[in-house]
């Protein structure tokens, strides 16, 4: 089984209970940095990391500029600001003009993590309401990446997905619990090969 | 062999040292994944199939350089962004001034100068217009041109007076500036207080006696030793005990002059420099 670095996941409307579906269940012991953009209003509190840290047993918070990307972590992209993933495998964050819409924006980062991780990549587009990020996974794909898209009919709302599955050919395209356990077996085979 | 993505490494290594011996704009302590994304979106509107086309371009046409630096400075802005630190300005930075006869305030990197009127507003409010200047400077001339004019399209102050109440606003926002249909103009008793110039804080020198720094949303763009030379900068252009005024995202931890200032208000990324310096 080919390894992987990191896992991008992005997602709008709906992306909570998404999000709360697939982190939740993952375990303590995975072995991959988690990174998320997740749009949400300009003037939204921190609410979500601190949700998702509370239900997760792997550690979730908000990424700053400069840190250094470790495994096991959830890095959630700060409201107002792109995240960028730089060489050295640090963040890097934008005050920019928003793409599709959003800021963060899940195209933004996807296209910048997959610069950097290229075929250690996986992109994960979950449900939300408008098309940010199929360009994005589109270039995880081109970049010899992992995609993985929720199944539209199992989406709070199916635009994300389908806009994602309408550009590029996606590698697997599954439920939520679906999703959680393809990630949680990777990290079973990634335990026993580091042995 | 080098794959097509060490290639273009290269070449943006290549584009950003004939930027520098051409021009002497160094952006080659900026953070790297914001560069690229700049440099391939100005390609895609640009003649150019590879980045290294642009290169010549760079060498011999000066128009092509000053579209590229309003595409790689990023100059987006606004008024009253994080009221709460502006609040925070207002309530606990002010009272501190009040005892100056003469007011310094520099806004390094105040792009098209949305946030320099904001503190003239807030000065004004607080009775300190009168005797203060504010220095705000940039090195993307098209925006200070811009913000010299102080001119905005209406559409752009959407919002603007929840934010201008979030941050202790005593009045309205529309007090401070003459509209028409589409554009709005600061009061000139505003325009008065502010001299935009163009500064580049990878080269140029320090400003003296300065009371209060706002550098914010600037530095998340360079690497840890533009950072420093910045921030050494911000240390020696204040006067012992003035105020240094961060971005959102940004702070002194790790950086070369954390022992030189104190915490004045964590949240907000207010430091305050510490007497004796
Ligand atoms: C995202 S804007 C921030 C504007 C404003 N301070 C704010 O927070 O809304 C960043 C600004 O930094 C300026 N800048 C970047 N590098 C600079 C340099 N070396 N010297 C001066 N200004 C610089 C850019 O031109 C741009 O206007």
């Amino acid at each position: 089984m080919k390894q992987y670095d990191t896992v991008v996941i992005g997602t709008s409307a709906g992306g909570l209970g998404a999000l709360t579906a697939i982190l939740s269940v993952l375990p303590e012991n995975f072995k991959l940095p988690i990174l998320v953009v997740q749009h949400q209003p300009a003037d939204a509190d921190d609410f979500l990391h601190r949700h998702l840290n509370d239900l997760c047993q792997l550690n979730v918070k908000e990424a700053s500029p400069g840190e250094l990307i470790v495994a096991g972590r959830v890095y959630i992209a700060p409201r107002g600001y792109h995240l960028l993933v730089e060489e050295s495998h640090r963040f890097s964050l934008s005050v920019d003009l928003p793409v599709n819409y959003a800021i963060p924006s899940i195209d933004v980062l996807f296209e910048s993590a997959a610069d950097v991780y290229k075929a250690k990549l996986i992109g994960v587009i979950l449900t939300g309401a408008n098309n940010d990020g199929a360009l994005g996974l589109k270039e995880v794909k081109a970049q010899g990446g992992l995609t993985i898209v929720q199944a539209p009919d199992t989406a709070e709302v199916s635009c994300m997905p389908q806009a994602a599955i309408g550009m590029t050919k996606i590698d697997h395209i599954l439920s939520l619990n679906e999703i959680a356990s393809f990630l949680t077996k990777l990290n079973d085979v990634k335990d026993t090969d580091n042995d | 062999m080098k794959n097509k993505k060490n290639i273009e490494n290269d070449e943006i290594d290549c584009l950003l040292e004939a930027i520098w011996r051409r021009y002497g704009y160094d952006f080659r302590h900026y953070s790297r994944a914001s560069i690229k994304r700049r440099i391939r979106h100005h390609m895609g509107l640009s003649d150019c199939q590879h980045i290294s086309e642009m290169i010549p371009k760079i060498f011999h046409d000066e128009s092509f350089f000053e579209s590229l630096l309003n595409d790689l400075s990023i100059s987006v802005t606004q008024m009253f962004r994080d009221p709460v630190v502006f609040n925070s300005i207002r309530q606990q930075i002010f009272p501190k001034l009040k005892t100056y006869a003469r007011i310094n305030i520099w806004h390094a990197g105040c792009s098209t100068g949305e946030e320099a009127y904001t503190l003239a507003i807030l000065l004004e409010e607080e009775g300190l217009l009168n005797r203060a200047q504010i220095y705000a400077t940039d090195f993307n001339n098209a925006s200070i041109d811009k913000a010299s004019r102080g001119i905005y399209p209406l559409k752009s102050l959407q919002n603007c007076n929840e934010l201008y109440l979030s941050s202790g606003g005593k009045h309205k926002i529309s007090d401070y500036y003459h509209a028409n249909y589409e554009a709005i103009k600061f009061k000139q008793s505003l325009v008065d207080h502010i001299t935009f110039a163009h500064h580049n804080l990878t080269c140029d020198q320090v400003f003296a006696q300065m009371h209060l720094i706002l550098c914010r949303n600037v530095l998340i763009y360079f690497d840890k030793t533009l950072q420093n030379h910045v921030l050494d900068l911000c240390r020696d252009s204040l006067v012992s005990q003035g105020f240094l005024v961060l971005g959102d995202k940004e702070n002194l931890d790790f950086t070369s002059v954390r022992e030189d200032f104190d915490n004045f208000s964590q949240p907000h990324r207010i430091y305050r420099k510490r007497a004796g310096w």
